[in-house]
């Protein structure tokens, strides 16, 4: 392990009793807030130790020094804002003990003096711990020993003392990485804590890595890595650091869900390991059966403070809207934004770009953007074009706004030096580069060769940048262009591991205090720009690569620099629900894969899971041949084609989850056991998921398939095949044979989903079209839905409440569609023009009430093999209230 | 709009130029108007069911074939027909009807600014796909603001068309011209091949007639060499013999110091060289030994010691004679001799065999170079002996050989450069120049097309290739693969494969489109994917034969 990271030597130390002892009598409780200082017998520095509860069944802990030497670094813009207390109050105490009452439901927090460490219980239960395997660890700020008498040092003596006697250990005060070198001037900084869960299993989150669903073991391992990087050709099942990281990790099992939030930018490494409970004897009156399995884990930071947000749940639904009710939840992107995106390195020229729209119109194939990588621009100078393959920018916004169609272009955050460059020079008179640890512009090489990073943790150099996308400033961009953030984790090709080195400066603070939080950065001054654009009305679309906690708020992301392989097929689902968890449910993977080149069959397959995952976008690396959907024969467009239609057909329910995700933080694509939190079978899975809690996919990943086991949870359940309409029981593994043709996917019974299924050449084309209602009757032969609806576009929804949000219902052979949102208004032209419910049976009769008490005899028609009763037109608007009652 | 109903449209159908109103739903093509009659149930064309007629066009899809929605976006299979009249009449998909999008039909028309070699101007023609209606007539309901454009396209096709027939009816011209002169060069080329072929098999007797005789000459002319060589050896050993005694006594004068007529021991234990075991000291046994156990030689005994140490003797009177150690000429000769039988280092003979005959003709050129600088080591040697010149007899076998040779070489060169150009006419016969022979004149020639970049090089048959504009080398975008065009016609593309390797890609290759024209010119160029190149490219080889109706875009064409 020569080659990682220095913050790993922390893993040499291993569990036990903690040097750390709580001083009670530094007790000072407010009316929210409880602080004490701890002390480490070791070395006698103090550690400060403050707790919070927050609304909402949420436990803040903080530790900090007492005395830093100067500040250290605490993650500022993540947080929406400052989360919401309530109040604490002690509730017992004797000379090793305190024990503080968390609120209601009878929730406690147990803290132990000597050896230090806090236990969360509810009832009689113990549901987390932390310290308890003695691994916090606090690297305090000192003064370097060449400069001081040994005299003084050897009473600030470093934690790690106890384990070797030298205190300057190699790496403490300078790091070297292959050629690179970390000057590291504030020496070793790091943090460290463990947290244990009694009776969890199951451990899920921490994104981004290219692995399984559930977290693995990694006992014998590398930890799992949190550290923003831009690796090429990223390998699969492995644990490495990649593009983003959301310090979340979220624990499940059939007794609860929580979430552990570890607010920190820098590198991070998290340890989890598997073990049965050790309980008991430290807590006489905590009953915990000896048997129970537990799960330990353990994060590492490179610097900054230990700042932790534990998330009590008790369900998945609620630890999501504890994670939302701290970062914020997805932003809600136009509906454009989650019809299909073909995307290529690069489209060569205006004439391509014409060209492969008017490809899509040829094969009858819908797409709403096309996008444009590094060449469009002159020199990969970004906001600029280049002049000889894009001399009319506009002339060619304009075609495709004719087409209803849209466009991104990509703006990297490296900024070629170079003084005829308008970008460069203004961030270079404001000052607003990243400084390298000498106090000069830290210049690295990307794209454009020699490149400046603008400090994006800069509020006034985000307002400046956020301002180069008004019109006037961004030369040949017109409305219909969005923009797409790529290399910002940040990606320096000459630097330590292909980014920037850990000693560049953003003011005051270290590259390494900030790095992960530099991409989240650059999103949202891309985001704030479109919005400002366009002067607060259009809701913007910013694709990112690297990404953090909070991310979610400012756009969509992918999972970077994938492969034409089937491994990377499959990865896709786990590597976008683990995204979603954390509340980044904007995600997607490159259709077809980056590098490489698909085969026919490996495309189709891709287009078929990718028409059912948030970020739908195909994209190809300029090495490998040309891949629009028509050119591998007239039969693998149709299957194409017929992926992107089902899409298309399905916006509508895409679009009321994201509103849903926008308002509640519930995530849109779910790993099953998120809806059967009691069904220990769903616990792993990670070859199916749910859209939303109503559509179940298990799309075809493996080469040469002729079928597939799918796993359809809830006993005495049903579901339908959304194809065939067949009806499948739930609690049941049901193989599934399938043709190039088959994605299998379910409706649950019990839900009403709307589709338009007038699919058209973009989502804009369809946006006065009729809806039609599927209803799947579950087995008590009621459903239930929900229609959103609004301009699509812009942030009336929020702004002037212009919307219509409605919720189906059928129960007792009556249909109907009632007002979710009384104060809203918005009209609408769509209209509902068909009407199918699965699994009922044949009325004699069906009656369309109107709202305004008219009734009208509806058509119908009633398929007995299949169960499958269509109503014919019933005409009404799509906002109005109305019932359909069958008789 | 949630009860439409039945939509009636006014069409004016141009027929022979004059306009008659017919009613019918909308979207309906004239040809399809009787099967949907207002007084009647209206059954789906593909006759799965019949509804009431109110239910056409009422924007509800009813019929699985979409035939009762032809004027409504309702059925996902539906087509909308439009008349465009002024245009050409169409048939759009109805996801197209009222989705606000106007029909903007470009039909481009680049003059290409490339100078032609004959005539003025290669017309390049692309037709943009119709997605939408040019008389608006599928943005009934749709908010948009659309405009006939039906009359001003109708203006355009018609001048494009006008050029196209035009450069059709040239170009077809020109091409039946290319299918003269390739039948006529086919046939002389065959014929050619037949006379060569004739002339190719008295060449073959000529060249074995020529053998026997050059065979026959060589016998005697090798008979008569050997002879004069032998006596060249004889005489050459006579006159070694004597210089060998003339030595021997001189070198007896040399030794006998007190010249008492004897050669002593101890006047040959003087000379230290002659030591036979090599420890710098001729001791007196050592001496004795040489000199056969006597005390002392005379000149006559001398006879058997001289050449037990003639090798190593040092003259005592003069350094200036190194003796330069006598090698047989024969053995100087080898080398050359073994040069002649293994023309190249036998290192080279692996790598020789992988690589293609030309560069095995290369190499033996290079050695037949490097040949002479062999020989002149042993250039000095002769001058020293030179062999006496052949005797007139042997002389004039000799020559006599020597033209035989000469005779039979140069017919056998004959014969090898014709079977050469029977290959090559037979190679070139062998193409697939179309089914006319049309593309017969781009055999062996070259295309050029110099963009901002690069020049682009086309030779049709051949390779393409890209070379910097402002220097460096030459990159081989592919050589000649194979016709590749659709299955209809396979001569509309070209396919050059296998040339340079692309890093981390596949190896180059480039596609040839070939569209009609006056002009053999490379249109355009461009790279669509990484290392997969397409050039366009027009000749009057594909010209098609202009149709004989008048390309009217008035004629109602309902498909």
């Amino acid at each position: 392990k020569c080659d990682m990271s220095e913050v790993l030597r922390q893993r040499e130390l291993k569990p036990g009793q903690s040097p750390y002892r709580a001083l009670l009598d530094t007790l000072e409780l407010s009316n929210s807030r409880l602080s004490l200082q701890l002390i480490n017998d070791n070395n006698k520095v103090r550690l400060l130790l403050e707790l919070y509860r927050l609304q909402g069944n949420m436990t803040r802990v903080k530790i900090n020094e007492l005395k830093p030497l100067k500040p250290r670094y605490e993650v500022p813009d993540v947080l929406l804002s400052d989360p919401i207390t309530e109040a604490l109050s002690v509730v017992a105490q004797d000379e090793n003990s305190l024990v503080v009452s968390l609120g209601g439901k009878d929730q406690r927090l147990i803290l132990s003096a000597q050896p230090f460490r806090l236990d969360i219980v509810e009832g009689s239960q113990v549901v987390m711990s932390l310290n308890s395997r003695g691994l916090l660890a606090f690297e305090h700020l000192r003064t370097r020993k060449d400069t001081i008498s040994h005299k003084i040092s050897s009473t600030v003596g470093s934690m790690w003392d106890s384990l070797k006697k030298d205190d300057d250990k190699p790496g403490m005060w300078e790091e070297t990485f292959k050629s690179h070198t970390d000057s590291k001037p504030n020496g070793p900084t790091s943090i460290s804590l463990d947290f244990s869960l009694p009776g969890v299993e199951h451990v899920y989150g921490i994104p981004e890595h290219a692995d399984t669903l559930k977290l693995k073991n990694t006992d014998g391992s590398d930890p799992y890595r949190l550290y923003n990087l831009d690796v090429f050709q990223y390998e699969l099942h492995n644990p490495m650091a990649l593009y983003g990281a959301v310090p979340v990790l979220i624990s499940h099992s059939t007794d609860r869900t929580m979430g552990i939030f570890w607010l920190n930018a820098a590198e991070t490494w998290v340890d989890i390991s598997s073990n049965t409970t050790m309980f008991g004897k430290i807590l006489d009156f905590v009953q915990v059966s000896s048997e129970a399995p537990q799960t330990d884990v353990r994060w590492m930071s490179e610097s900054g403070i230990i700042d932790v947000f534990i998330m009590l749940g008790p369900k998945p639904a609620d630890v999501f809207t504890q994670y939302a009710s701290l970062t914020g939840t997805q932003s809600f992107p136009p509906l454009s934004a989650l019809a299909y995106h073909q995307c290529r390195w690069n489209y060569n020229d205006q004439e391509d770009v014409k060209t492969v729209d008017q490809g899509f119109d040829e094969h009858d194939i819908p797409y709403d953007f096309i996008w444009l990588d590094i060449e469009h621009a002159d020199g990969k100078r970004y906001f600029t074009w280049d002049p000889s393959k894009f001399p009319q920018p506009k002339e060619m916004l304009q075609g495709l706004m004719d087409k209803r169609r849209k466009l991104v272009a990509i703006v990297d955050p490296h900024i070629k030096v170079d003084s005829g460059y308008k970008i460069h020079n203004e961030i270079r008179s404001k000052n607003f580069y990243v400084k390298n640890k000498d106090g000069g512009d830290y210049e690295g090489w990307c794209w454009p060769g020699n490149a400046g990073y603008p400090d994006f943790t800069n509020p006034e150099m985000r307002t400046w940048w956020a301002s180069q996308f008004a019109y006037d400033q961004y030369e040949g961009s017109m409305e219909n262009q969005y923009i797409w953030n790529d290399m910002n984790e940040p990606s320096v090709f000459n630097g330590p591991e292909v980014t920037m080195h850990k000693d560049a400066l953003h003011g005051v603070w270290e590259h390494r205090d900030v790095h992960n939080l530099y991409g989240l950065y650059v999103q949202k001054a891309t985001a704030d720009g479109l919005i400002q654009r366009s002067e607060g009305v259009q809701r913007p679309f910013v694709l990112t690569r690297a990404f953090f906690a909070g991310s979610q708020r400012y756009g969509a992301v992918w999972t970077g620099d994938n492969a034409a392989e089937w491994g990377h097929l499959k990865i896709s689902i786990p590597m976008c629900l683990s995204l979603g968890l954390v509340g980044i449910s904007f995600c997607g993977a490159d259709v077809g894969g980056f590098f490489k080149h698909p085969s026919a069959e490996l495309l189709v397959r891709w287009y078929q899971a990718g028409a059912y995952q948030p970020f739908f976008r195909a994209h190809a690396h300029i090495d490998t041949p040309r891949r629009e959907p028509w050119l591998f024969g007239p039969e693998n467009t149709a299957l194409i084609r017929e992926a992107i239609r089902q899409r298309y057909a399905l916006l509508p329910y895409w679009y009321q989850l994201f509103y849903n995700a926008h308002r509640t933080g519930q995530p849109v694509m779910r790993p099953l056991w998120v809806e059967y939190p009691d069904d220990f079978a769903t616990f792993s899975i990670e070859d199916e998921y749910l859209i939303g809690k109503d559509l179940l996919v298990h799309p075809v990943t493996d080469e040469g398939a002729t079928g597939v086991t799918a796993y359809l949870p809830g006993k005495g359940e049903v579901w339908y095949d959304v194809h065939t309409f067949q009806k499948h029981d739930g609690d049941q593994s049901l193989y599934i044979p399938v043709t190039m043709s088959s994605i299998p996917v379910f409706q649950r019974g019990g839900s009403i989903i709307c589709r338009k299924d007038r699919v058209r050449r973009s989502s804009s084309c369809m946006e006065n079209d009729p809806y039609t209602l599927y209803v799947a009757l579950g087995s008590q032969g009621s459903a239930e839905g929900e229609l959103y609806i609004d301009d699509f576009h812009t942030f009336s929804f929020e702004e002037a409440k212009q919307f219509v949000h409605r919720r189906l219902s059928f129960s007792a052979n009556t249909l109907s569609s009632r007002n979710l949102a009384p104060d809203s208004q918005f009209s609408t032209a769509s209209w509902i023009e068909k009407i199918v419910i699965f699994g009922g049976s044949q009325p004699s009769s069906a009656t369309l009430k109107s709202a305004d008490g008219t009734e009208s005899a509806l058509e119908f028609e009633f398929d007995s093999t299949l169960a499958v009763l269509t109503l014919r037109k019933p005409g009404v608007n799509a906002a109005a209230d109305w019932t359909i009652v069958l008789r | 709009m949630t009860c439409l109903h039945l939509l009636l449209t006014l069409v004016f159908a141009v027929s022979l130029g004059t306009p008659v109103e017919i009613q019918r739903p909308r979207g309906v093509p004239l040809t399809k108007k009787q099967f949907y009659e207002e007084s009647k149930p209206f059954t789906c064309l593909d006759g799965s069911r019949t509804i009431p007629f109110d239910r056409v066009n009422d924007d509800y899809c009813d019929c699985k074939d979409g035939s009762d929605e032809p004027g409504t976006a309702a059925c996902p299979n539906g087509s909308f027909h439009c008349t465009n009249a002024g245009y050409r009449p169409m048939f759009i998909p109805s996801s197209r009807i009222n989705d606000g999008i106007c029909g903007k039909m470009t039909l481009h028309l680049d003059i290409s600014p490339q100078q032609c070699s004959m005539h003025g101007m290669v017309l390049h023609l692309k037709f943009f796909l119709c997605t939408d209606c040019c008389d608006t007539t599928d943005e009934y309901n749709s908010g948009a603001k659309c405009e006939n454009t039906c009359k001003e396209l109708g203006r355009k096709e018609r001048e494009v068309l006008q050029k196209m027939a035009e450069i059709t009816k040239e170009g077809f011209l020109l091409k039946q011209q290319l299918i003269e002169e390739a039948k006529k060069g086919q046939q002389e080329k065959q014929s050619k091949v037949t006379d060569m072929q004739e002339n190719k098999k008295q060449l073959d007797e000529k060249v074995e007639a020529l053998r026997t005789v050059k065979e026959t000459a060589e016998q005697p002319e090798k008979e008569a060499k050997e002879r004069h060589l032998k006596a060249w050896e004889e005489q050459k050993a006579a006159i070694r013999l004597e210089k060998d005694k003339a030595k021997m006594a001189e070198t007896f004068l040399e030794l006998d110091d007190n010249a008492d007529g004897f050669v002593s021991v101890s006047e040959l234990q003087s000379h230290a060289e002659l030591d036979p075991d090599a420890d710098g000291t001729l001791t007196e046994i050592e001496a004795q030994g040489l000199m056969g156990g006597a005390e002392q030689v005379d000149t006559s005994t001398f006879e058997s010691v001289w050449p037990k140490i003639k090798d190593k003797y040092h003259s005592e009177s003069q350094a200036e004679e190194p003796a330069p150690v006598e090698t047989p000429p024969d053995e100087v000769k080898e080398p050359v001799v073994d040069n002649d039988s293994e023309p190249y280092p036998e290192d080279d003979i692996s790598e020789e065999e992988d690589e293609d005959d030309e560069d095995e003709d290369d190499y033996h050129e290079d050695d037949d170079k490097a040949q002479p600088t062999i020989k002149t080591p042993e250039k000095t040697h002769e001058d020293e002996e030179a062999m006496p010149p052949y005797d007139a007899d042997t002389q004039a076998l000799i020559d006599a050989a020597q033209k035989a040779r000469d005779d039979f070489e140069e017919a056998e060169k004959a014969l090898r450069e014709m079977d050469d150009q029977i290959r090559n006419i037979e190679k070139e016969l062998s193409f697939d120049f179309g089914p006319d022979a049309e593309f017969t004149y781009l055999y062996s020639q070259c295309y050029e097309l110099t963009t901002s970049e690069y020049i682009y090089r086309l030779c049709p048959f051949n390779r393409v290739s890209q070379k910097p504009k402002y220097g460096g080398s030459e990159t081989n975008l592919g050589t000649w693969g194979s016709w590749s065009g659709p299955e209809n016609n396979k001569y509309l593309l070209m396919k050059y494969e296998q040339g340079t390797g692309c890093w981390q890609g596949p190896n180059r290759s480039t596609t040839v489109k070939l569209t009609c024209g006056k002009e053999t010119v490379v249109t355009s160029t461009s790279e669509p994917s990484r290392c997969e190149y397409l050039m366009e490219f027009t000749t009057p080889a594909v010209c098609q034969e202009p149709a004989n109706i008048d390309p009217s875009p008035h004629d109602h064409v309902e498909l």
